[in-house]
């Protein structure tokens, strides 16, 4: 069994003979992502696995370890991994957990360090906890991110958000109800297929696959009875996970509206970016600007590709980085870097312009970025586009779901009613 | 004839079932208004039985609306409008030109702008819910009802401060001012002053509220007085109430019905089904509190033993104490004797009137007594211990903790930790070695857990102790979250509309309330392992058998509850009483002659000493002696004293802060307006000599007030943000009144790097980036002299660069200049610096010499304002303790390992501050807290743990706009009872 050791902070160490031995439990934050990225995972030598758990049980896991004015994300993926922890599907001295850390200066940089508290308080701080951050905040000899994952992790986001575009705009209006479901698994295997293949990053290969799903999804047949569209927005983990927004998604598509999420990777450009425009500001190493721009310049050349191929196929193709940045002019600086910043603001604005004005601003109760980026921007966008139909969610473990019901609700039958009015 | 000539909107809300019944040309032909209590399916059954019975089973449109029809509306797949939809609708149809609809109900607030085409319509956010649920509480602890309070409040003579974030918070505010001796009259105007402040604050968020307004919904439509304050404080003109208010929303979706009519008969066979498919759908549920009937049995009789003996009054000779607790919301009184055998015992609601309850309780006990009974010594303790003791002349008084842990010993001496659960407030404490170490109390979000419990059992018609024992036989309690009550009663609205039966909703509420305790309050995960294996439970809420299951449920550990559970307080008073007593000494308490003649008056008066502006309740009894509080500092009380020389960084920092003028007399060439919020507090010192060294005189703000703070409220985005970023809102409009050139407040996403050990040095996202706020939410301000550039303090160059473009329109000058205003201003802000920290090791110093307590009052440099902080370091001073800031002792601490990443500059401090003083003797720190700042969810709990790992006590004191400083000096006055205990220890060792 792999020996335990520690860092100089006093954290245990991810170790190479643990990469071998131990299973790294991965929680799931975002369901058309985070299935490729433990794919991706997996095909470098990990046991990743991914906890798919939305017990209830995990709600009071969380609570119980983690102090009860966290917000709702560190609750939700603290109590997913105790509670995985605590029913011993693997042997717990053969886990390790890994967690994304920001290191921007909204609390879920902390995130990492509750969750070490939360396990000390469960007797299980034997259990490493790997830090996936791209500032070198923690490092583990046993997981290095080395330039093949980055560029596996890179395809992952690229599959995972051009399937969640699509089926966006392809699954309400499917006529045979469950194709898009149906494709769905099949591209999912496609893409733990091409995971394991041997040479897996020639960029020809992920050209193919990616090209491949949206044909694939161009070939389901459709009826185009127009619906209003609804953006969802908000706090990163609110807006994807399921587990943290009372399946948002799906609530939306069972009222009869067309759902658009923004692309997850956005919110990684902005995190690079958003670190050189710091180093810009206030200084800081100026090398590390330029790989960084480098970095967000490489990855906007492959998803432009796939973009123009979303738009040529007859989708709605995601608006570029740089056009989505240059939106955000006039409402606020993107200087501002705290949380989802000026991305999220840009976003909204972004759905406004391109036929969404209906938008749910998700957050979990308290979130400090949001009072700004999120509630604060409502009024001034309202001014501007009065069109926008924006209602802020909170979400939280204790809150009930029929007073959210009945807000997204209002706003969806103002989005018919603006809908039917605008098409006379 | 078309068989569906009528149309029927059916409005389900949180509390209330509507119905209207509408014919081809629109009229009412229909209405029904009902409570549905607990169970929705049934009284709608009820409902459609009786519109059978006056139609006939003849098809109908019908269109359901409300919150709790949405769920129940899809699964019988009748037709559903939103409710704020059906207002509209109804509002359209009726009447022309109302601009804006303010539209209460049980449980949301909500408010229509019509502006021409454009409706916009906002609905309140989670945290501020259950507006009519919160009428209803608060009328039950002014022992009335609605209507009640509505008639009160016409006879309102003054209104109170009160907070208005939500339900909770206004409680705990009206809790006190009952406690005091406030008039009903005016706390019932203030109750609905507190609804307009929360409903304006929380919902008109910019737009101003103006033009015909239309009130709906049930309490706007039942009471004149609510609609009169909201006419006053909006100065509104021209008001439209509807005819049917009650049953309007109805009337909308009435309007809208418009899908394929049903048959009566069709509808109740369709809610059947539906009753009967969610009995068996599974819910949130958990596990049952007792498993069989035996085990019930058992856990009964293991209870029953901690219990005194009662004797008979008339057999007992000798000496007694008596012991007095008044309470929150409860006068608690235990006569003992010599072997603390029970003379008489007394426990009542004080609805309202504390004294008035004392009163005549005593009066009650004398007739009891007889002559061979001398009362020897009489304590008062808990909320309104200094009250009683003044007005009935009492032998003393001490803090409720220490007469808690005394009772505690009692039943158990090795006990490790107690567990208080009141009506109103928790309060918890471990005991190591015979001494108090922590002292937990609940922050306002937590409070009235407990009679919360009560009032919502009397709502459904039940005694609570009937309501207690129904939860014993629950199979399926229901989970209902443990936040705070107004979430709790959300949840309890969602349970009754599927249907969940009482029993198990009052076994979750129990559940609720023991969650919300231990990982809210105590916020333990394993209460054995933490505090104690040990523990006695008591307060009147315990009493609950469902309550005290549920907490040996949680905590796996079997506990001491005992039968007197409820009145422990003044059985330790009556204790320390007893302990207290002299042989020769009687007690000066009243006799009955004097009780009979006791009269007493309060009047209400502001204490004008300083800008706290205390409002005082002076009590004048019929002797002449009066009692005064509401008061901060002994000031209010009418003492003066040599307190003033005592260090007080906080109110020093403030002073200095604002020493920082520009030269009345000189000319300069523009005119800076400063917000005095958030940072600014602490980088005036850098900003005001900058601008001076370029010729720009500044003017700031006007000092924070409550009314400055309601001239902002109705531009604030958010009603869960801080009240510090609440109050920029209001400087802002101070500012531009000033009318200054332009106006500056920078965003400053990085702090300075203070601490070589700390891992980044950011302001808190809320610090950094107010100005962006301000900006995309005060547009009704001119704001085009608005500067709020994003700038660094920690590279000059970056600095001048970043300045020099930003002030370029009003300031328009070189690099150089600007480099010196910025060496200026560094240099002054790090004398500023040095100045605080000089001015903390004096503090520190003076303490040592004097032999004097110190607390490090840990909090942020906005703290130092009075409307922030509401007087706390004045309440500190008060108690004779030497305060320091942790700017000020921040930099004594050496160490660097921490549990958390420590990224925040204002935060290091804290954790700093806490290194600092670990060694001290008689030094402790109490933590600042202000509600919603989520980043100290993780600094108090690191805070906390350096600090108790050098066996220190933690004390946490959150604040918002509530200034009820009850619970603070509680918190305080327990800290220095244990300080002070330590010290003797100390002394002795």
């Amino acid at each position: 069994m792999a020996k335990l050791e520690y860092a100089e902070d006093g954290r245990i160490l991810f170790t190479e003979e643990m990469k071998k031995e131990y299973t790294v439990l991965v929680p799931q934050m975002a369901p058309y992502h985070f299935d490729y990225l433990v794919y991706a995972m997996r095909s470098e030598g990990y046991k990743a696995e991914l906890l798919t758990s939305d017990d209830y049980e995990l709600i009071h896991e969380g609570m119980k370890y983690s102090h009860n004015d966290i917000c709702v994300p560190a609750m939700l993926v603290i109590g997913q991994f105790i509670d995985a922890l605590k029913k011993r599907k693997h042997d717990i001295h053969k886990v390790a957990l890994i967690i994304a850390q920001t290191g921007g200066g909204c609390r879920a940089s902390n995130y990492i360090k509750i969750l070490r508290k939360a396990l000390k308080k469960a007797h299980m701080e034997f259990v490493p906890v790997i830090s996936l951050n791209a500032g070198g905040l923690e490092k583990n000899p046993g997981f290095r991110v080395r330039p093949r994952l980055i560029h596996k992790m890179h395809d992952a986001l690229l599959f995972g958000d051009t399937v969640m575009t699509l089926i966006h705009q392809i699954r309400p209006y499917e006529k045979e109800k469950g194709a898009c479901e149906r494709l769905k698994a099949e591209i999912d295997k496609d893409v733990e297929a091409y995971y394991q293949h041997r040479f897996p990053l020639t960029w020809g290969r992920s050209k193919r696959l990616c090209d491949s799903i949206i044909e694939r999804f161009q070939a389901i047949e459709t009826e185009k009875t127009p619906r209003p569209k609804v953006g969802i927005v908000g706090e990163i983990y609110v807006k994807y996970s399921p587990l943290g927004n009372n399946r948002l998604e799906k609530t939306l598509e069972n009222e009869g509206v067309e759902v658009v999420i923004p692309p997850l990777y956005d919110f990684f450009l902005y995190s690079f970016d958003s670190r050189a425009h710091d180093i810009k500001r206030y200084g800081g190493p100026r090398r590390e600007r330029w790989i960084l721009k480098f970095l967000v310049a490489y990855i906007e050349f492959w998803r432009e590709r796939t973009r123009k191929k979303i738009e040529k196929s007859g989708f709605e193709r995601p608006v570029s980085y740089k056009k989505l940045k240059s939106l955000s002019r006039g409402f606020i600086d993107v200087g501002t870097h705290i949380g989802e910043g000026w991305l999220l603001t840009a976003e909204m604005i972004d759905l406004i312009e391109h036929g969404a004005p209906n938008i749910v601003c998700t957050q979990p109760f308290g979130c400090l970025p949001n009072h700004i980026v999120g509630k604060g921007m409502i009024k001034k966008l309202k001014n501007h586009s009065p069109q926008s139909n924006i209602v802020p969610i909170d979400y939280d473990t204790s809150a009930s779901k029929i007073n959210q019901l009945n807000r997204i609700t209002l706003m969806v039958s103002n989005a018919f009613r603006n809908f039917e009015s605008e098409r006379g | 004839m078309r068989m569906e000539k009528y149309r029927v909107g059916i409005d389900i809300g949180s509390t209330t079932i509507k119905a209207v019944v509408l014919d081809e040309r629109d009229n009412i032909v229909h209405k029904t208004y009902d409570r549905h209590m607990s169970s929705i399916s049934i009284s709608l059954k009820a409902m459609f039985e009786r519109l059978e019975e006056r139609f006939g089973d003849i098809p109908m449109r019908f269109n359901f609306t409300g919150s709790a029809g949405l769920s129940l509306a899809k699964h019988i797949g009748a037709q559903f409008t939103q409710e704020v939809i059906s207002a509209t609708t109804a509002l359209g149809h009726h009447v022309e030109g109302i601009d804006v609809c303010i539209e209460l109900g049980g449980e949301d607030a909500k408010i229509i702008f019509f502006d021409g085409a454009n409706i916009e319509q906002r609905m309140n956010g989670t945290c501020a819910g259950g507006t009519g649920a919160f009428i209803d509480q608060m009328a039950s602890l002014l022992d009335t009802d609605a209507a009640g309070v509505n008639a009160l409040a016409k006879n309102h003579k003054k209104l109170h401060d009160i907070a208005s974030r939500c339900g909770v918070f206004a409680k705990s505010d009206i809790q006190p001012l009952l406690n005091q001796g406030a008039r009903k009259e005016d706390i019932a105007a203030s109750i609905y002053q507190s609804i307009v402040n929360q409903t304006v604050g929380g919902l008109s968020q910019g737009k101003k509220i103006r033009g015909k307004v239309a009130f709906l919904g049930g309490p706007l439509t039942f009471s004149s007085e609510l609609r009169k304050r909201f006419i006053d404080y909006l100065n509104l003109e021209d008001v439209y109430t509807p005819e049917n208010g009650e049953v309007f929303v109805a009337i909308g979706a009435a309007l809208e019905a418009n899908e394929a009519p049903l048959r009566i008969e069709e509808v109740i066979e369709r809610i059947k089904a539906y009753r009967r498919r969610h009995k068996d759908t599974i819910r949130k549920t958990i596990e049952p509190l007792f498993g069989s009937e035996e085990e019930y049995e058992a856990f009964r009789k293991r209870h029953e033993k901690a219990s005194l003996e009662r004797i008979d009054v008339g057999a007992y000779k000798g000496n007694a104490y008596l012991g007095i607790d008044a309470g929150s919301t409860t006068t608690k009184m235990l006569l003992i004797g010599e072997n603390e055998e029970i003379l008489y015992e007394y426990y009542a609601h004080n609805r309202g009137n504390p004294v008035d309850v004392t009163r005549r309780a005593l009066l009650k006990m004398y007739e009891t007594l007889h002559e061979d009974i001398v009362i020897k010594k009489a304590f008062s303790t808990g909320y309104g211990e200094e009250l009683i003791k003044n007005a009935f002349r009492l032998d003393g008084s001490e803090v409720e903790t220490i007469c808690h842990y005394n009772a505690a010993k009692y039943f158990d001496p090795e006990v490790n930790f107690v567990v208080d659960i009141g009506g109103q407030d928790m309060k918890c404490f471990k005991v190591r070695d015979g001494v108090i170490t922590t002292i937990i109390l609940n922050e306002a979000c937590s409070s009235g857990c407990g009679s919360f419990v009560e009032t919502f059992s009397e709502s459904l018609g039940y005694e609570i102790k009937d309501f207690s024992r129904l939860a014993l036989k629950s199979r399926a309690p229901v989970d209902l979250g443990s936040r705070c009550t107004v979430f709790m009663n959300s949840s309890v609205k969602q349970a009754q509309s599927e249907a969940a039966k009482t029993e198990d909703i009052s076994a979750g509420l129990a559940m609720s309330v023991i969650k919300n305790a231990l990982y809210k309050v105590i916020r333990a995960h394993d209460v054995k392992e933490e505090y104690g294996d040990r523990i006695l439970v008591q307060g009147g809420t315990f009493l609950n058998d469902a309550v005290l299951r549920a907490f040996e449920r949680e905590t796996e550990v079997e506990v001491t509850r005992p039968a007197i559970a409820g009145l422990m307080g003044a059985f330790g008073a009556a204790l320390l009483a007893r302990e207290a007593s002299q042989p020769a000494n009687h007690s000066t308490l009243l006799d009955t002659e004097e009780l009979e003649n006791f009269s007493y008056d309060t009047r209400r008066a502001t204490c004008r000493k300083c800008e706290n502006l205390c409002a005082l309740t002076v009590n004048i009894f019929g002797d002449g002696s009066r009692y005064i509080s509401g008061n901060r500092c002994e000031k209010g009380a009418g003492i003066e004293n040599g307190y003033d020389e005592l260090p007080n960084l906080y109110l020093y920092k403030y002073d200095k802060v604002l020493s920082y003028r520009s030269d009345p007399d000189k000319d300069y060439q523009k005119t800076v307006g400063i917000p005095l919020v958030l940072n600014m507090y602490e980088n005036i010192p850098f900003w005001q000599p900058f601008f001076e060294a370029l010729d720009v005189r500044v003017v700031y703000s006007d000092r924070s007030s409550k009314k400055l703070y309601e001239e902002g409220q109705d531009s604030i985005p958010s009603d869960t943000i801080c009240y510090p970023a609440k109050l920029v809102h209001g400087h802002m409009e101070s500012l531009v009144r000033k009318n200054p050139d332009f106006i500056f407040y920078p965003n400053i996403p990085f702090n300075f790097n203070e601490s070589p050990h700390a891992d980044n040095h950011y302001n808190c996202p809320i610090v950094a980036h107010y100005p962006e706020t301000v900006d995309a939410n005060m547009n009704h301000l001119d704001l085009k002299n608005f500067l709020q550039p994003y700038l660094t303090l920690n590279d000059k160059k970056k600095f001048v660069a970043a300045a020099q473009k930003a002030l370029a329109p009003h300031v328009n000058v070189t690099k150089t200049p600007l480099k010196k205003a910025f060496e200026a201003g560094m240099r002054s802000y790090e004398e500023f610096r040095e100045d605080v920290q000089k001015e903390g090791e004096r503090a520190l110093a003076y303490a040592k010499e004097n032999n004097l307590n110190t607390i490090v009052l840990a909090g942020r440099p906005y703290h130092i304002d009075p409307e922030v902080n509401h007087g706390i370091p004045k309440l500190i001073r008060s108690l004779n303790v030497v305060l320091v800031s942790e700017d000020a002792v921040n930099h004594l601490a050496h160490e660097d390992r921490l549990g958390v990443l420590n990224q925040w500059t204002y935060h290091t401090r804290l954790y700093d501050a806490a290194k600092a003083i670990k060694d001290m003797d008689r030094v402790n720190l109490v933590q600042l807290v202000s509600f919603g700042c989520g980043l100290d969810a993780i600094t108090t709990d690191e805070v906390q743990h350096i600090l108790e790992e050098h066996n220190k006590l933690y004390t946490q004191i959150k604040i918002d706009e509530i200034s009820n400083l009850g619970a603070v000096n509680i918190r305080l006055r327990s800290l220095l009872s244990t300080m002070e205990k330590e010290a003797d220890d100390h002394g002795e060792a």
